[in-house]
């Protein structure tokens, strides 16, 4: 059998969840990260990090609308996804997730960042014409009273918003982490530390993402970049990253103290068919690098203009690790065989309804997304919209 | 009162939720089967329409009110455990009406399934390499199918 070594089940010898169940955790993952990003301006009161709050939502929201669709194109039939709403089991953790998605997408991302824009969107449905000015008056849901006593109310209905999203942005990416922990045939995913450290990933995925954009957005706008606020995000990315990696490292240091019956084969895979993708790129090239390039940030004193370039490659190399330890996980697990005896192969293939293409399209996807919303709802600060301010001001 | 004209906007908003669930009780209530749930998780319409299925297999049993030659051959042999229409196939049809011809079984092609070798079998399970073994000759021509164990001395 081509691509299998030793022993493998008959079961075992096609991996059945491709490079898209891969993405899933991943785009989840960004989503969590970057409303925890967000919680930090409402929440904890990081004033510096206020310019990327209204990016950090519309990202995870963008982000958050193409999450089902990895499992979907796996899954195929996506005209029976509903009957997960409508039939929903107990015992079914993908059941349970369905109405998690949605809650935090209505009711926390969406309910928020109308609240946030509301006084924009009152103002844009009165200074657009056309068939925008009809999507701004649907999206004022017919109420343009932006009185301060309103937008008061608004915000302290944000604040609980947020308070109730942080916990649910825990439960929608802890699931994730959840469903391969609670996987008790499998000692690659076996951990209850699994949905924690899939956490933690994702908000060092979310902030680093937000930050990468909003860099990429001041660029594109020609805009300053705000440098308290990019050195205040990179710092938290800095200390939740050691957070991360320390989980990671425990739980390492947890297996092979543990060293149970599965051991050998697990550390024979790290060391061959992994080993590029686990110790090269996620813990060398993804996790140390970047640690050690924002741990400088943290002690020296450099010029802007190279802690700007150290966050854009912090941040891309962040991405790579997060990436590929969602890989290391998904891939990784179905690797060898619960006989211990054997391995397999994992052969991406291109076109296919679960190729590299279709992960390439849902990977931009969001992005596009992003970039409607971004056109749509402007999340830049109050003093670069004061032109719409002016032209809205006659009126109210 | 203006704490309620103020909010007004949010109670809007919660409409909006309220009026969402409602459209999803409806369509629910149109798309999920009648039956469904009446014993368990599942459409119990569903048993009905499974027991209306028509019968493929006739058992054992029946094969052998007709067949009792053949039974006594296979009660004695190494096949004793084996069913008949794990061989011959699905032949209720057959068992109605005997006019309808079984369909000639290729042994060639059935032994295998059952005892080529494989990794995956136990051990003690009789099992042979089809090339090695007999290079692609009819089993039957060495083996009796219904009592398959060739007696060591006895003529082949
Ligand atoms: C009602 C009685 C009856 C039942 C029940 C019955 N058979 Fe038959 N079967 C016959 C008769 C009669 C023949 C044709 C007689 C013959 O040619 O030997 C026959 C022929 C066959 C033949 C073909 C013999 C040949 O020479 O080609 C096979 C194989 C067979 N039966 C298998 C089965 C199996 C398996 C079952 C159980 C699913 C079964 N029969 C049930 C009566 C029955
Ligand atoms: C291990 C597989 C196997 C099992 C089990 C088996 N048969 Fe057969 N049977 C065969 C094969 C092979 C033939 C010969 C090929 C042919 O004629 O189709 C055959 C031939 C027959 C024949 C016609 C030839 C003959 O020997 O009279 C009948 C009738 C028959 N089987 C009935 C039965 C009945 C009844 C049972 C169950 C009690 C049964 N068989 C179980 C494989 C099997
Ligand atoms: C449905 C599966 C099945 C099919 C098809 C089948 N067999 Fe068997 N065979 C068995 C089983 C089960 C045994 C009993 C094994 C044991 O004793 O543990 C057996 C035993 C045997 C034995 C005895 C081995 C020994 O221990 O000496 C021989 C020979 C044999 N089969 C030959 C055949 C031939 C020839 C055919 C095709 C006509 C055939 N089998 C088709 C399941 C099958
Ligand atoms: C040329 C004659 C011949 C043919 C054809 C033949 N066998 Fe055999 N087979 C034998 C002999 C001889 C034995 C050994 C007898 C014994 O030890 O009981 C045997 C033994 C077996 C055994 C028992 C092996 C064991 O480990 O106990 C199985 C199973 C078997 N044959 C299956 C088949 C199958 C399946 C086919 C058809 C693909 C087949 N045979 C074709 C002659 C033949």
């Amino acid at each position: 059998m081509s691509g299998v070594e030793g022993y493998m089940y008959p079961n075992e010898i096609t991996l059945y969840w491709s490079v898209l169940i891969v993405l899933y955790p991943y785009i989840t993952g960004l989503v969590a990260g970057a409303f925890i990003l967000a919680s930090l301006v409402r929440i904890f009161n990081v004033k510096a990090v206020a310019p990327t709050y209204r990016l950090a939502l519309l990202t995870a929201l963008a982000f958050l609308i193409v999450a089902p669709l990895p499992l979907m194109f796996h899954l195929g039939h996506p005209e029976r996804s509903p009957e997960m709403y409508f039939t929903p089991h107990a015992t079914s953790a993908m059941a349970m997730f369905g109405y998690v998605y949605m809650w935090y997408l209505m009711a926390v991302l969406v309910f928020e960042i109308w609240l946030d824009y509301r006084r924009d969107i009152v103002h844009l449905s009165q200074s657009t014409t056309g068939l925008k000015r009809l999507l701004y008056r649907v999206m004022t849901l017919g109420s343009d009273n932006v009185s301060p006593h309103a937008l008061a109310i608004d915000h302290k209905v944000g604040w609980i918003v947020t308070l109730v999203g942080i916990p649910s942005a825990f439960i929608l990416h802890g699931y994730v982490g959840f469903i391969f922990g609670s996987l008790k045939s499998n000692p690659w995913w076996n951990s209850p530390l699994m949905p924690v450290v899939f956490i933690f990933s994702a908000m060092v995925s979310g902030i680093a993402a937000v930050l990468l954009i909003y860099m990429f957005t001041a660029k594109m706008r020609k805009m300053p970049i705000d440098m308290p606020c990019v050195d205040t995000t990179a710092m938290y990315l800095f200390y939740i990253f050691i957070l991360d990696f320390s989980l990671e490292m425990l739980d390492l240091i947890h297996r092979v103290y543990e060293a149970d019956e599965s051991f050998r084969t697990l550390n024979f895979m790290v060391h061959t068919k992994l080993y590029f993708s686990q110790i090269v790129l996620q813990i060398c090239i993804g996790t140390l690098v970047p640690l050690l390039l924002l741990a400088i940030v943290q002690v020296t004193n450099l010029p802007a203009i190279i802690r700007k370039r150290i966050y854009v490659i912090s941040g891309c190399l962040v991405q790579v690790a997060v990436f590929s330890m969602r890989w290391n996980v998904v891939i990784g697990g179905q690797l060898f065989s619960k006989s211990f005896l054997g391995y397999t192969t994992y052969k991406m293939a291109l076109v296919t309804k679960e190729g590299l293409l279709m992960a390439i399209f849902l990977t931009l996807l969001p992005l596009a997304i992003l970039w409607v919303l971004l056109k749509l709802l402007p999340p830049w600060p109050d003093k670069e919209l004061a032109y719409i301010e002016a032209a809205a001001a006659p009126t109210t | 009162m203006s704490l309620f004209k103020d909010a007004g906007h949010l109670f809007r908003f919660a409409f909006l939720f309220v009026v969402a669930f409602f459209v999803f009780l409806v369509v629910r209530h149109f798309v999920v089967p009648k039956t469904f749930g009446e014993y368990g998780h599942y459409r119990a319409a569903a048993i009905g329409e499974i027991a209306a299925h028509p019968i493929h297999f006739a058992g054992h049993e029946t094969c052998e009110t007709c067949h009792a030659d053949i039974l006594d051959v296979k009660k004695a042999g190494k096949h004793a455990g084996v069913n008949c229409e794990a061989c011959h196939g699905p032949l209720a049809n057959h068992a109605n009406d005997p006019s309808i011809a079984p369909p000639k079984l290729d042994t060639a092609v059935l032994c295998i399934r059952c005892h080529a070798v494989s990794a995956a079998k136990p051990k003690g399970f009789p099992q042979i390499d089809p090339a090695q073994h007999s290079g692609g000759v009819p089993c039957e021509t060495c083996h009796q199918p219904h009592s398959p164990a060739i007696q060591t001395g006895g003529a082949k």
